[in-house]
C-alpha cells in the first residue's frame, strides 16, 4: 500500500525554483532514502512534505489524503514527523523538554514514549536535564530523532542526519533504525553519502538540480548511473 | 554599454511642477487669506516633522516614539535665546537645531543601546525626562509654561512684510512664519532627497534591505544611524522653534505632546506611505482634510486617525504612495538607480 | 527613619510596576512583540472593573476574577485578528499598529468615560494599615506586592512545568521548528497573550484601587513597565521585579526631595542602569 507519494510536485522560493515536478513513493513499512549533492533539492523536497512550505494541495498525497497545502502542525498531527536538517534543537528547553515538546497537545498512543526513546538511546536518559544545545552532535542528533519518534509517526522524515558527525557516530545512529522500522514507522532518509543510503533503504531517488535523475532499488544501480545522476557528469 | 540612471520622466514633470508650486507659495501671501496662511503653516511644518520621521523609520530603521522631545528643545531653546539672551526669535531658531542636536548625541548614546523594538521606547523615556527636566526651570516658567516677550514680538520682517502687503503686525508675523516654514520644508525635502541619492543615501537604502549584506561590503551601520539620528533631530528641533514661534506660547506639556509631535507625524507616514518622499506629502494632506472636516468630534478623529493607521499598515503596509505607485510605477523623487543598457560597441 | 520608610514604600511600589512590567515581558519573550498599547491596556482594565463593580454592586476583586476571561478573550482576538498579521523580522508594522491601537484605546476611554479621574472604591483597605515599630506599611502596598510575587510564581510554574509553557519557550526559540512538533505558532501567541492580559487584569485592578486613573495615564505606566523589564535584564521575571523595586524607590527617594523630583528620578535610574549594564541586571544568557 503507498503510504505516502508526490506527484508532480513543484517548489519555490520567491523567484527562485527549487523543485520541477518531483516524484516519489514510499509504501507502507518501507524505507527510501533520496540522495544527491548540495543544492538538489532534497530538503526543500523534505520541508514540502512536512508542511513547512506550501504547495497545491495534490502535489502530496498522505494515506489516500492530499496534504500538500496543509501547514505543518496539521501534517504533523496526521503522523508524519520530521527531524529537520541541523537537528534544531530548541536551546531553552532542556534533553528531555526537547522530547515532551514532540508529544504537545496528543496523548502517545503506540510504542514510543520518553521511556522507549531512553532505552534506544541509553545517553539521554543520563543527560536529560542538560540543555539539548549543550551535547555533543552526535548526541544532538539522537534528541531530535526521539523529539521526532515521540508522537509515534507512521512516517519519520530523516533529513541528513550524518552530515557534521564521526563516522563511528553515525553507526550508532543507524544502528537506531531497525527499531525504529519495527515499531512501524515507514521512513525517509535524505543523505549525501550514497554507501550508507544504499545500506538502509529498499528503494533510492537520486536528485539534481530539482529534479529526480535516477530511482530504484539499490541492487539494480550501476556506480556509473549513479554517479552520473548525481553530479551530472556523463559517464 | 550601460549608464546609471535615477531621472525618470515622472521626475521630471514633478521637478517643474514643484518650482511651480515654490513660487505660488512664496507670492500666496499677496492675495491669500490669513486664514489659508495658518493653514499652510500647519500643513508645511507637519509636513517638515514627517519627512525627519521619515528619514529615521523609513530609512534609517530607527522607530522613535520621542521625536516630541527634539520639537520641545527646539521650541525651549528658541524661547531661551530670546528670553535669556535678549536674541531676535528668528536667529534664536539656529539655537533651536543646535541645541536638539546636542541633545540628540547622548539620547543616541543611551537608546542606540536598546535592541530594536525597545528603542522605540527609549526615546519615549528621553522626551519623558526632557520634558520634567524643562518643567523644574521656573525663568521658562516651570510647568505652567510661559509666552514670549511682548518685545519679541516685532521680529526680523514682520514691520517691512507689514508695509509691503498693508497688514497688522499680528497678520504679518504669520506671513514672515509661513515664508520660514516654506523654506525649512523645501530645504528638508530637497536636503532629504538629495541626501538620499549621495552615496551615503545608497549605504542607508542598503541597511533598509539587507542589513548584513550591506555591512558585510563596508557599510558602516552605527555611523549611518548616528548621522541620519542627528540631521532628524536637528532639522526636528528647527521646526520645533518655527511651530512656538508661531504660537507665541509654550508650555512642557504642550510642546513635547506625544500625540501632536510625535502621534500625528507617524500617521502621516505610514498612511502616505513610509519609506518615501511623495508619502509623507500626501499623508500631510490626507491628515489635514480630516483634521479640518472631523476635529471637532474630538477624541473621534484620533480613534480614526489611529484605526486607519492600523488599516494601512495591515492591509497597505507601503500606504497610499505605494499603493498609487505600485500600480502606475510613478515615482516623483526616484532614488533608486536603474540600468540603462545604451547601445555601444 | 524617615528613608528606611521611604525606602521600604519605594521597594512596595516596586510590585505594582513589577505587575504593570510582566504581562510586557511575556509578550516580549514569546514572541519578540513590544506592544506599545500595554499601559492603555492596563487602563482599559482598570476601566471594565470599575464597571462590573458599579453595575453588578460587588467586591473589586471579585470583579477582577470576573474581568479576566473577558480580557483573555480581548487579548486571543487582538493577536489572532490583528498582531499575528504584523508578526516578522520587520520591527515597523507591529510597533505602528500597537500605537495606533494605543491612540485608539484612550481615545475611546475618553470618549466612553469622559476625561473625569475614577477610582475603583476599595472599602477600608485603602487606608488600612500595619505598624511595624520604625515604617508603617499601608495593607493595599503589601497586597500589590505579594500579588506580584504571585504572578512572577505562577508564571515560571506555567513557564517551566506545563506542556503550554514548553511550546512557549520552544515556540519563543524557534517557531518553524515547533510547528514541525505539531505547535500552531499562531495559537501559541494568542494564548500567550491572553495570559498577558490576565496579568494585566491583576495589575489593573491594583492601579484603580491605589490611585485615581483616567484614559490618559497608560503611555506612562508603559514606561515604567519597559524600564522595570530593560533594567532586570529582557527575559528574566524576577529580574523584572527587581526593576520594578529599582524604579519605584528611585521614585520614592525623589518625591522625599521634591514632589517634581518623583517621576524624573525613576526614569533617572533607569538611565543609570542602562548605562553601567545595557543588558540590564540578569540577562538570559543567548538570545
Amino acid at each position: 500500500m503507498t503510504l505516502l507519494e508526490t506527484q508532480n510536485l513543484t517548489a519555490h522560493y520567491g523567484d527562485f525554483q527549487a523543485l520541477f515536478g518531483v516524484d516519489i513513493r514510499l509504501e507502507a513499512g518501507q524505507t527510501i532514502a533520496i540522495i544527491g549533492a548540495n543544492g538538489a533539492g532534497k530538503t526543500t523536497l523534505m520541508r514540502s512534505i512536512a508542511g513547512v512550505l506550501r504547495n497545491a494541495p495534490g502535489m502530496i498525497r498522505y494515506d489516500g489524503t492530499a496534504i500538500g497545502a496543509l501547514p505543518a502542525d496539521e501534517v504533523m498531527a496526521m503522523g508524519v514527523s520530521m527531524v529537520p536538517e541541523g537537528r534544531k534543537l530548541f536551546p531553552s528547553l532542556s534533553v528531555e523538554e526537547n522530547l515532551l515538546v514532540g508529544t504537545y497537545g496528543r496523548k502517545i498512543v503506540g510504542h514510543w514514549s520518553l521511556d522507549t526513546v531512553y532505552r534506544l538511546f541509553p545517553i539521554l536518559r543520563e543527560k536529560r536535564h542538560v540543555p539539548g544545545t549543550a551535547l555533543s552532535g552526535g548526541q544532538q542528533q539522537m534528541v531530535a530523532i526521539g523529539r521526532a519518534l515521540m508522537s509515534n509517526p507512521r512516517v519519520l522524515l530523516c533529513d541528513e542526519i550524518s552530515l557534521g558527525l564521526a563516522p563511528v557516530v553515525i553507526r550508532d545512529i543507524y544502528a537506531a533504525l531497525p527499531e525504529i522500522q519495527s515499531s512501524g514507522a515507514s521512513v525517509i532518509v535524505v543523505e549525501q553519502d550514497i554507501g550508507q543510503a544504499m545500506k538502509v533503504a529498499s528503494t533510492v531517488y537520486c536528485m539534481m538540480e530539482g529534479r529526480v535523475t535516477l530511482s530504484g532499488a539499490p541492487g539494480t544501480l550501476s556506480r556509473g548511473a549513479i554517479h552520473a545522476a548525481y553530479f551530472g557528469a556523463h559517464a | 554599454m550601460y549608464r546609471v540612471q535615477t531621472r525618470t520622466k515622472a521626475s521630471q514633470i514633478a521637478g517643474l511642477l514643484a518650482l511651480g508650486l515654490v513660487i505660488v507659495g512664496i507670492i500666496l501671501p499677496a492675495f491669500a487669506s490669513r486664514t489659508m496662511i495658518q493653514d499652510l503653516f500647519f500643513i508645511l511644518s507637519m509636513l517638515t516633522l514627517a519627512q525627519f520621521w521619515n528619514l529615521l523609520a523609513g530609512y534609517g530603521g530607527l522607530v522613535s516614539v520621542g521625536q516630541q522631545a527634539f520639537v520641545g528643545l527646539g521650541a525651549y531653546a528658541m524661547f531661551g535665546g530670546v528670553i535669556l539672551l535678549g536674541w531676535d526669535p528668528v536667529p534664536a531658531l539656529i539655537l533651536s537645531g543646535l541645541v536638539a542636536v546636542v541633545i540628540a548625541v547622548p539620547t543616541a548614546f543611551f537608546t542606540f543601546r536598546l535592541q530594536g523594538a525597545y528603542f522605540a521606547i527609549g526615546t519615549w523615556v528621553v522626551a519623558e525626562v526632557v520634558r520634567l527636566s524643562l518643567a523644574t526651570w521656573k525663568t521658562l516658567g516651570g510647568g505652567t509654561g510661559t509666552s514670549l516677550p511682548r518685545t519679541a514680538s516685532d521680529f526680523w520682517g514682520t514691520a517691512q512684510v507689514a508695509a509691503l502687503f498693508d497688514v497688522r503686525a499680528a497678520a504679518a508675523r504669520d506671513i514672515v512664519t509661513y515664508w520660514l516654514a516654506l523654506t525649512l520644508a523645501v530645504a528638508t525635502i530637497g536636503g532629504i532627497y538629495a541626501l538620499l541619492r549621495s552615496r551615503r543615501g545608497l549605504a542607508l537604502a542598503a541597511l533598509r534591505d539587507n542589513f548584513d549584506a550591506a555591512k558585510s561590503v563596508g557599510v558602516d551601520a552605527t555611523r549611518m544611524k548616528w548621522l541620519v539620528f542627528l540631521v532628524a533631530a536637528f532639522g526636528t528641533g528647527i521646526a520645533g522653534g518655527l511651530i512656538y514661534l508661531q504660537k507665541s506660547r509654550i508650555s512642557p506639556d504642550a510642546a513635547f505632546s506625544v500625540t501632536d509631535w510625535t502621534a500625528y507625524v507617524i500617521f502621516i507616514v505610514v498612511i502616505g506611505g513610509i519609506g518615501t518622499i511623495e508619502g509623507p506629502i500626501i499623508g500631510v494632506l490626507v491628515f489635514w482634510l480630516l483634521q479640518s472636516t472631523l476635529a471637532d468630534f474630538g477624541s473621534w478623529y484620533l480613534m480614526i486617525l489611529g484605526g486607519l493607521g492600523i488599516v494601512v499598515m495591515l492591509f497597505a503596509p507601503r500606504g497610499l504612495w505605494g499603493f498609487v505607485s505600485d500600480r502606475t510605477g510613478v515615482q516623483l523623487f526616484p532614488i533608486r538607480r536603474r540600468l540603462i543598457v545604451t547601445k555601444g560597441e | 527613619m524617615i528613608w528606611l520608610d521611604t525606602i521600604v514604600q519605594g521597594i512596595l511600589l516596586g510590585g505594582l510596576y513589577a505587575l504593570f512590567a510582566a504581562g510586557l515581558s511575556l509578550v516580549f519573550g514569546i514572541m519578540r512583540l513590544v506592544n506599545l498599547a500595554h499601559g492603555d491596556l492596563i487602563v482599559m482594565g482598570a476601566y471594565l472593573i470599575l464597571t462590573i463593580v458599579s453595575v453588578l454592586g460587588i467586591n473589586p476583586f471579585l470583579a477582577a476574577l470576573i474581568a479576566m476571561p473577558i480580557m483573555f478573550a480581548l487579548g486571543w482576538l487582538l493577536q489572532r485578528v490583528v498582531l499575528n498579521r504584523v508578526l516578522g523580522p520587520d520591527i515597523l508594522p507591529p510597533l505602528l499598529v500597537t500605537f495606533g491601537l494605543s491612540i485608539v484605546l484612550q481615545n475611546a476611554l475618553l470618549e466612553g468615560f469622559s476625561a473625569d479621574s475614577q477610582r475603583i472604591g476599595a472599602g477600608l483597605l485603602e487606608t488600612a494599615s500595619w505598624n511595624l515599630g520604625p515604617v508603617t506599611v499601608g495593607i493595599m502596598p503589601v497586597l500589590t506586592f505579594a500579588s506580584a510575587i504571585l504572578v512572577i510564581v505562577g508564571l515560571n510554574q506555567l513557564f517551566y512545568r506545563t506542556s503550554l509553557g514548553r511550546a512557549f519557550r520552544a515556540t519563543s526559540d524557534d517557531p518553524v521548528t515547533a510547528s514541525l512538533m505539531g505547535i500552531k505558532p499562531a495559537g501559541v501567541f494568542a494564548m500567550a497573550t491572553g495570559i498577558a492580559m490576565i496579568v494585566v487584569t491583576i495589575a489593573a485592578l491594583y492601579l484603580g484601587m491605589r490611585a485615581n486613573f483616567d484614559p490618559t495615564i497608560g503611555p506612562a505606566r508603559l514606561i515604567y513597565a519597559f524600564e522595570a523589564v530593560i533594567i532586570g535584564g529582557l527575559g528574566s521575571l524576577w529580574g523584572t521585579l527587581a526593576g520594578g523595586i529599582i524604579i519605584g524607590v528611585a521614585q520614592t527617594l525623589g518625591a522625599a526631595v521634591s514632589p517634581e523630583w518623583q517621576i524624573l528620578a525613576g526614569h533617572v535610574a533607569f538611565l543609570v542602569v542602562l548605562l553601567i549594564k545595557p543588558r540590564g541586571l540578569f540577562p538570559r544568557a543567548y538570545d
